[in-house]
Parts: C-alpha cells; structure tokens; sequence
C-alpha cells in the first residue's frame, strides 16, 4: 500500500479543479438571461481553467517518486457524530489524475465543439450550466477519498445526465428517456447505498484508506457481498447487463452530451469504481468471476445491437456499451486487467468522443437527421468529419498502430491467459466491432448518396471541426503514448497493481488471431454495404437475431418483467395498504377513542370537549404505565 | 442592599438578581411595555413604524445583551433560573427565530387588505364594521407587543429552574399566543374558533402542570430541580405522589411541543391562525418548551430515568407514527405541516430518550434545522394564494412548479430539510438524535424513528411531485410577489437550511458545547 500524505504547494490547487466548473455552474444557471450573450464563453473559460490546474498538478506529480505521488487535501469535517465521521477531503493519486485529465482534456475539447453546435439555440446558456455542473460532479466523483463523497459525485452526474438527456424539452421522446436512464440509475444506486452501509457496519469508516486497511480482516462473504454491490452500482452507471437500456435511450440529449457523458467520461465511472475498489474485488473471486461474466455478455451483447441499428447515435451508444464491457472484463482480471482497463478506458475517452463529434458533425450538415439509411457518400462533401472519423474507427477497431490496437489488443490478451474461453469470446467480440464499425463507416460516408431531398450537407465551422482534429490525433496516438516502455503500467501500479500476464500464447500470435478477427469483421461489412446496395427503408423479412437487436436484445421486456412490474405490483399493493389498512387502522383508532365509528371523523374536525376528552384519557394513560413501570 | 434603610432589610430579605444575565428576558419585556405605550400614546399612521423600531430595536439590543452576558455557568436569581450552555443557546435561538419570524409579520404586499391581520378583532366577522375597517385599509399594529410579551415568556422557559419560575414562564409565553391566533384577516370565525380552543385546552394542560407541580412539592419539599433530584435519592418520601407528580407535568409540557396523544389541538390552531403567527409559534414554542422539557427530565427527574424512560420512548414512538400517519392523508396545506411537526416533536423526544449530552445537542441542533424550515415553508404558505387569501387546498400547489420554479424550489428545499435528506440541515438533525438514542441502547425507538421518516419522506416527496409533475388544475392560483422583509426572512431559512446541510459541523460544534446543563 502506498503512502498517502497531505497536499501542500501545486497539489493544494486540487479543489480548483472542482471549484471552478462548480463556480461557473451556479453562476451559469443562476443569473438568468443576464448572462445569455457570453454564459458559453464563461463555461469554457471554468473547464479551461480546471484543465489548466490538471495540467500543473500532473507535473507535479510527475516530478516525484512514483511512491509518494499520492496526496490528500482535507478541506472540512463534513459531519461528526462519534462513530460516524465524513470528511470532505480530496485524494489525488496516479489513478484519478488519469481521469481528471481526461474529464477536463476531452471535457474542454467538447465545450470548445459545443459552442458552435448549440449556436442558435435558445437555452445555450443553461447547457453549458449543465455542462460544467457535470464536469464538476464527475471530478468531485474521481477525486472523493471515501464512499460517501464518491456518492455525492455519483449522484451529481446522474442528475446533470438527467438533465442534459431531457434536454430538449419540446421533444416528446427526450422526457422518457431522461426518466428512463433516472429510474434504472436508481437501481443501480441502490447498490452503492447498500455497499456504503455494509462496509459501515463491517470496518466502521467509508474512506478509501480505512476500508483498503480494513478488508483483509473481514469475512469472505462480507467481501464479496461489498463486491457485488459495487457491482450492481457500476452497472447501473456504465450501462452494463442487465442494466444497459437506458444508455440507448440517452441518445435523446444534444451530441456534445452523448460524446462527454454518455461516451468518454461518466459511462467510465463503473469501471473507475471497480479499478478504484482494487483490494475489495482482489479479495473477493467470486464478485470478481462476476464482473468478468456481466463485462462479457456486455461487450457482446452491445455488439449484436450496434449492428443492426440504423440510427447513427444509437449505433455508437451500443459501441460504447460494448467498449464498456471490454474494460469490465479487464477490470475483472484483477491485477493483470487494471492497467489495460484504463488505458483502453482513456483511448476510448479519445475515440468514441472523436466518434460522437464526428456524428454531430454529420448530423449538424444534415439536418438533424441520425437514420444511416439516408446518409451515404458523405465523404464527397465533409472531408475533414471523413478523416477524423475515419481514424477514430481504425483507432477502435484496433488496426494497428493506432491507440486500439495497443490497448485491446492487451485485454483480449490478458483474457486469453486467464481463460480460452473468455479470450475466445472477447476475440469475437472484435470482430463485432470490427464488423459493426464498418457498417457504420461505409453506410455514412461511402456508397451512393441516399440523401433526402430537403439537404445540403456542408462541413461544420472550425469551432466543431478543431476538437474533432484533436481527439484525431488523440486517437492515432494516445495508444502508443500510454503503451510505449510499459508508461502506463508505471504510472499506475502504485494504486492498482500490476502483474504481467501469463499466458500458453504468444503475444505475436494472440494479435494475429486477432486482426484475423478484425479481417473477417471488415470483409463481412464490405460485403453485405458496399458491394451491394444499402434500402433506404429497413427490410421487413429479416432474421430473428436483427429483430431481437433492433428491440436491443429485448432490454426493455427484460426490465419490463424484473423491475417494472414487481415494482408496479409493490406500488399497487402498497396503495392498496394504504387505502385499506392504513386508512382503516387510522379510522378505527380514532373510532374506538370515540365510541362510535360514526364520529371519527368529528374527532378530527372539531369539538373542544373531545379533545379534552382524549387529553384526559392520554393523562390517565400516562399515570398508569408510570404505575406499572414504578412498581 | 446598599440603599436601603437598615430597619427594613430584616423584614424584607431582597433578592440579588444578576441583571447582567437577566438582561435579554427583561430587554424584552421592556420592548413589549414600549409597544403598549406606542399602541396608547401614538396616531395610527406613526405606529407601524414606531413598533417596528421598537421591536426589532428590541431583539436586536436582546441579542447583543445575550452575547455580552458572559459564559460563566451559575445558577442565579436567587436559584430560580439556570444560566448555562443549554439556556443560552435556546435563548439565542428563540430571539434570531423571533426576528425572522417578525420580518413575515411586516408585510404590507401580498394581502390586497394590506397585512395578514384583522383591522379590529373585536368586529364580528362579516359585520358592517369589519366590511368599513377593510375598505378604510385599517391596519393594526397590536401584534408586535403581544408577540413580544410571548418572546419574553419564551426566553424564561428553557432557562427556569424550579417549577414556579416554569409556571409562569408558561403562561407568559402562552398567553399571548391564544389571543394572535385569533387575529387573521381571511377566515376569521376559523381564527376565532382555534383561539379559544387553544385557550381552552391551554387552560386545561396549564392545570395538569400546576397539580403535577403541587404533588412533586409534596414529594421533595421544594419547587427547585436540583432539590427534587436530591429528594428522589435520598427515598425519604413516598413514591406515590412523585410518579402523579412527573405524569402531571409531563402532561402539561408534552401538550405543549404537540406530543400524542396531547397534539389535537394542533391542526385546528396552526390552520385558524395567520400564516405568519403559526410560523412564529410552531418556530419558537417547540424551541422553548423542548428546552423546558429537557431540562426538567434531565435535571429534576435524571436520577428516576427508570421511572418515566419507557413512559417517554411510548410517547416519542406514538408521536412520530401518529404524525406522520396522519399527514399522509391531508389534503389542507398547513393541517399537513401541523402534523409533520407533530412529527417532529416524535423526532425530537428520541433525544430526549437518549439522557446523554449527545443527545441534548443532537436535540440543540435539531431545534435549528426544524425552526427555520418550519418558518421557511409557512413563510411560503403565505404567497401562494386564491380569490379568497391563501390557497389552502394542496390542489391549488399542482404545477406550480411551472409557473413559480423559485418559489416551488424553495419550498421543496425546506420540505426535503423536513424528510431529513442529506446536504439540507434536516439530515444531521435527524441522524444526530437517531444515532444518540441508538447509542442509549433505544434502538427500537430508532428503528420506529426510521420507519416513520420512510413515511414521512412520501408526504413531502408527493408535495414536490405535485409542484413539479403535475399539471395545475385551475389558474386561480397566484403566487404574491412578497415585501423585502418577507424574502430577507426566506432567504435566511433557506441560507440556514443549506448551510447546516452542507457544513453541519458548524452547528454541531456549538451545540456540542452548550450542551451541559447546570444542575
């Protein structure tokens, strides 16, 4: 275990990094229309600045001992009642500076986009409010150094989620879905509140430090019980099975939403939660094992339904869910996977935003229009959204030596040396996405235009096409950057550990099988898109498995049957309570403090001598229990 | 004794009073004798402004009286008032709740007949009378020295240290009450109605106190808490009389926090009264009298906690699922938060259960929190209004979140401080008086205790629902636009209910360290 020691000099700056996205937030939606002309400009400015102070404790860090990089900053107690302490106080060590600097690097780059893809709107003021509110929960999310004030950030981003997916309001389907990613949100919450009280009453504290010291002495069920919990928690958070629906459903809120919270930063926060939890699910194989299954049946399950969805946005959220599912898997590897879960979590940051950017971009020359079905040929006219979109889908398929290829290589890899089976299923799974990604590149931007009449696609203005050549390059070489000389692994093996994989396959092999994979995924997709034409109307007669990932794998019957109706059927029961039992125990007491259940109700309304009547009979009430009790 | 002649002072033993600590009380007892002087001397048009001088004048001269009355602990007046942690703190409390409770009494803006009071209550309602005082925009300003007589009541209760000091306490602080409770302008046979029967069941508990008072004297010897305390270890004395006696005063003191079975009062006088009095009375009163009863069950009765413990925890248990209970079925906005802080006073008496300093600055902290959102959410219940004053019915707040979102927020704000959710002062509140009764070995009481905020936590959530998620039914709905006074008042109750949930170390600090009571 690391050491941990108090902030001082550049990294007493760390609760900059929230206060200024927080400070902006609350000036943004709390002045009104004063601000309406420069309130984007302001919100810029706010994450701007936290990325600057990212940039000046990362240096900092850097230029310590990798041992003693870990600091703590206490600002306040928050609550103190004997045994139950809450502090709030920051912990900065090499696994939240990686996410910081992701949250304030890709969160910059989409604010810069979003200024010119929310030009014209009316409430352009109140996103960017949303927008830095979200940046400063998800900070305060990864730089908590306990449970509870990780909870509060939890709770932060699902309301800032909330309400950007509900974001146009004028929309009929923007409500829905909003309530939708609320309510499934809250099942998943309810795991982290679970986890938070059992590691109360197992260890006494909820600090990071306290529970990391306190778990090798606890029971094994207790453990994995933790483990599950925080399971549940992440999966309601990263949109993993059996939790997922909503995340498609989200695609309801502005682009630059989907491409900041729904693709590269809060949709991470499972697999951060897990990374974070390390010790936990290191003593805990059985909700480790667990993590594995739900990260496997995700990364597929995700690309079964990115394949078959013709909506450009939905296609890319069932990519995320299944890149998602590629970090659960890794997190759950245990030692030998964190290192590569966040490494392929921060090229992802990089690419499925670039992605979401790039489909803003087609979007916003388009009409509004998301159905792939009438895109086609785009290229003609959108070069530079062509290009950077173009390597953000080299990047993911893994083609090397882009930033997929160095970072999901190692996970199939580590898959591989734990078990055939699970490395064979996460092969598969690149082959999806590899065939799934294509479909999506040679429908948009390749193949005879199917445009509808009322278009004019241009390319988009600088201020959208700037961050979109940024995260490009972010996506071609952040891979290497973290791979090259094991960086990452150095970085990040004081708070996670790290143990090199051992597996019977070599290394030069397992990356053969697969681009073999990925080869066959790309063939697949220029066979089925390319060489033959792509209907304008999606086919009727096709097979049960299109069907069953059009419905997204029957998400919603599956949440319709385990929590919507029990939970309808708890309602109705307890109304039922309610009407019958409540009701008729609160008639009947006051009815026999009457006499006459004709006049309950007089009891409640009215007359002076009745109340003293009841006065009298609680008086003498009284005199008897101190009678029994005094003898 | 200096100036007095030597003959009489064998005669006439004088009391030494220590006016430095007695200044607050009797600061504020001058205001309201100033008040009557400007109620009788004054033209009409000059005595608005001149009780508002004088009354704020007043609590603000208290306040500063309070501050600089020293913190050295003592028993003083001759033995008849405490001067401790938990005296000065409630003290404290009551006067900066007053204040904040008067600045709703001054508005002039939201009613059409100006303020929220009757131009003359002795009119009989609906008269030609009452009918020419309204068109005549009549105001009066009798209110501010009635209040403040009240306030000065209030101020003894928490600190009296025997059972006569506590009497008269009582009536002091009660009295005045009975009379503002019949004094609105809208509805004013309901006004009237709940006046005299809060008086009438006063009257009645006040009895209860009195005899319980009698029989502990014939117990102990003496009226003083500390000699009672004394009395029941030395077992000299029957009993008998020392159970009546605590049965009796309890009756009197749980009538006034509005504890079950001694609460029905409690809906009809907070729905008759004006909306700001109940904000004042359902404020203060509990702060006082939960003072008065801490320290009477701390102090006088602690060496018999055997006794009357399980007495108390049924109360307290009783209390909070009666309130709550009957909250969810209302459908009258100020009958629901009667019974919420009917409610509350459950909450409130699981501290008092604990019978450890925890739990008596659990109880400190928990009067903040519950004061201010209580002030807070009836200061509210005064704008939202109809064609005939305030719009009572809860179908009149659907949708208003839509058409008011700042006050709608607000509103939920003090009600979410009320279910006791985290970052609003109302969740250390009740996580404090929970933890120290669990402490106590009380878990039972705690697990009701949580039961009954689950309850409870559905009535305020529904009420946000309704603002937020439902649809107005009618347009009749208005939301006054309040006098500056009005909104200072709401933006300190949300300040303070914000504050305390985010920093509730602040509050729990100084409620820690006035939470020993001198004996």
């Amino acid at each position: 275990m690391e050491t941990i020691t108090a902030a001082s000099g550049t990294t007493s700056l760390t609760w900059l990094l929230i206060a200024l996205p927080l400070a902006g937030a609350l000036i943004l939606l709390g002045t009104g229309r004063v601000t309406n002309k420069w309130g984007h400009l302001l919100g810029v400015a706010t994450i701007a600045g936290s990325f600057g102070v990212a940039v000046a404790l990362w240096l900092n860090l850097l230029s310590k001992p990798s041992e003693d990089r870990a600091v703590r900053q206490f600002l306040f107690t928050w609550l103190d009642l004997g045994r139950f302490k809450v502090d709030v106080a920051f912990q900065l060590d090499q696994l939240s500076m990686a996410f910081v600097l992701l949250i304030t690097g890709v969160g910059l780059l989409i604010h810069i986009y979003a200024v010119g893809y929310m030009k014209g709107d009316d409430g352009r003021r109140r996103f960017f409010g949303y927008l830095n509110l979200f940046v400063a929960a998800m900070l305060l999310l990864v730089l908590a150094d306990s449970y509870a004030l990780l909870y509060v950030g939890w709770e932060g981003v699902g309301l800032a989620s909330y309400l950007l997916i509900g974001y146009y309001q004028t929309r009929d389907t923007a409500g829905p879905a909003a309530k939708k990613a609320f309510v499934v949100n809250r099942v998943g919450d309810i795991g982290m509140s679970v986890a938070i009280m059992l590691m109360f009453a197992a260890f006494g504290t909820v600090t990071f430090q306290g529970v990391f010291a306190a778990a090798p002495g606890a029971s094994s069920a207790m453990v994995n019980g933790i483990g599950f919990m925080l399971l549940l928690a992440a999966c309601g958070k990263s949109a993993q099975f059996p939790l997922q629906s909503w995340l498609l459903d989200a695609m309801e809120g502005p682009t630059p939403v989907s491409a900041l919270i729904h693709a590269a930063t809060m949709v991470t926060a499972g697999v951060y939660l897990i990374a974070r939890s390390n010790p936990i699910f290191d003593l805990a194989p059985t909700a480790q094992m667990a993590v594995i299954i739900v990260g496997l049946i995700t990364l597929l399950a995700g690309g079964i339904i990115a394949s078959a969805k013709d909506d450009i946005k939905k296609a890319l959220a069932g990519s995320t869910m299944s890149a998602i599912g590629y970090m659960m898997l890794a997190v759950g590897l245990g030692p030998t996977g964190y290192v590569f879960a966040i490494a392929f979590l921060l090229a992802h940051g990089f690419f499925k935003a670039g992605l979401f950017l790039g489909a803003g971009s087609v979007m916003h020359g388009m009409n509004d229009q998301v159905n792939m079905r009438r895109f086609g040929g785009l290229r003609s006219v959108m070069a530079i959204t062509t290009a950077t979109f173009g390597l953000g889908y080299l990047a993911i398929i893994g083609i090397p030596p882009l930033a997929g290829y160095f970072t999901k290589d190692l996970i199939i890899e580590s898959a591989m040396a734990r078990n055939p089976i699970i490395g064979g299923l996460a092969v598969i799974g690149a082959g999806l996405t590899a065939f799934y990604m294509s479909r999506i590149f040679f429908m948009t931007f390749i193949g005879k235009k199917r445009w509808t009449e009322d278009v004019h696609p241009h390319e988009s203005p600088w201020s959208m096409t700037v961050p979109m050549l940024v995260l490009a390059v972010g996506s071609v070489a952040s891979g290497y950057l973290l791979m090259r000389n094991n960086t990452l692994e150095k970085w990040l093996e004081p708070v996670t550990g790290f143990v090199e994989p051992a597996g019977s396959v070599a290394p030069a092999v397992m990356t053969g099988i697969s681009l073999a994979a990925v080869a066959v995924g790309i063939v697949a997709a220029i066979l089925l898109y390319l060489r033959r034409d792509v209907p304008q109307v999606a086919p009727e007669k096709v097979s049960f498995l299109v069907v069953a990932a059009r419905k997204d794998l029957f998400g919603d019957a599956f949440n319709e049957a385990v929590f919507m109706r029990p939970g309808q059927w708890l309602t109705r029961s307890l109304v039922w309570v309610d009407n019958k039992v409540i009701d008729g125990a609160v008639n009947g007491v006051a009815a026999s403090l009457g006499g006459l259940s004709a006049r309950a109700r007089r009891i409640q309304t009215g007359y002076t001598r009745s109340y003293s009547l009841v006065m009298l009979s609680g008086a003498l009430l009284v005199l008897v229990l101190l009678a029994i009790v005094g003898r | 004794m200096m100036g007095l002649p030597a003959a009489t002072q064998g005669l006439f033993p004088v009391p030494q009073l220590e006016y430095q600590n007695l200044a607050p009380v009797l600061i504020v007892l001058a205001a309201a004798l100033l008040g009557v002087l400007v109620e009788a001397f004054l033209p009409r048009t000059a005595r608005f402004r001149a009780q508002l001088v004088v009354t704020f004048g007043g609590l603000l001269i208290a306040l500063a009286a309070l501050f600089f009355a020293g913190n050295t602990d003592g028993v003083i007046a001759e033995g008849a008032i405490a001067w401790d942690g938990p005296a000065r703190f409630l003290q404290g409390l009551i006067l900066v709740l007053s204040f904040v409770a008067f600045l709703l009494f001054t508005d002039r803006k939201i009613d059409p007949g100006r303020d929220a009071f009757a131009p003359r209550v002795s009119a009989v309602p609906g008269s030609a009378e009452e009918q020419s005082l309204t068109e005549k925009l009549v105001q009066q300003t009798e209110v501010y020295p009635l209040a403040l007589f009240s306030v000065s009541g209030m101020l003894l209760f928490p600190a009296a240290n025997d059972l006569l000091m506590m009497f008269v306490a009582l009536e002091v602080l009660s009295l005045p009450l009975y009379l503002l409770a019949g004094m609105a302008r809208r509805r004013r046979l309901l006004s009237q109605e709940a006046a005299l029967k809060y008086f009438l069941l006063g009257a009645y508990s006040s009895a209860f106190f009195l005899f319980g008072s009698a029989m502990i004297y014939g117990y102990a010897n003496s009226l003083r808490f500390s000699e009672i305390a004394a009395a029941t270890s030395s077992q000299s004395a029957s009993e008998g009389l020392l159970l009546v006696g605590i049965g009796l005063i309890s009756v009197g003191l749980l009538f006034k926090i509005g504890a079950a079975p001694f609460h029905e009062w409690t809906p009809d006088v907070y729905q008759g009264a004006p909306t700001v009095i109940t904000a004042f009375m359902a404020a203060t009163t509990k702060v006082a009298a939960f003072g008065a009863l801490v320290r009477i069950f701390y102090v006088a009765f602690g060496p018999v906690r055997e006794q009357w413990l399980p007495l108390i925890s049924v109360i307290s248990a009783v209390t909070m699922l009666v309130g709550v209970i009957f909250a969810l079925t209302q459908r009258e906005m100020k009958r629901m938060l009667a019974y919420s802080s009917i409610a509350h006073a459950g909450f409130l008496l699981t501290g008092v259960v604990a019978l450890s300093q925890k739990g008596v600055s659990a109880i400190l902290f928990y009067l903040v929190a519950y004061g201010f959102a209580t002030i807070g959410a009836f200061g509210i219940v005064t704008l939202v209004r109809d064609g005939a004053g305030e719009a009572s019915d809860l179908s009149a707040w659907a949708g208003l979140g839509k058409r008011s979102p700042g006050v709608a927020a607000l509103f939920s704000l003090f009600l979410l401080s009320m279910a006791g959710i985290p970052l609003t002062a109302g969740f250390p509140a009740k996580f404090a008086v929970f933890s120290a009764a669990a402490a106590s070995g009380a878990s039972w009481l705690v697990i009701v205790g949580v039961i009954a905020s689950a309850i409870a936590g559905f009535f305020y959530v529904r009420i946000i629902v309704l603002m937020f998620f439902t649809d107005p039914q009618d347009d009749n709905t208005t939301v006054a636009i309040p006098s500056l006074a009005t909104a200072i008042s709401l933006a300190v109750c949300a300040g303070v209910t914000i504050v305390l949930g985010v920093l509730p170390q602040i509050g729990l600090e100084v409620a820690d360290r006035a939470s020993l009571f001198i004996r």
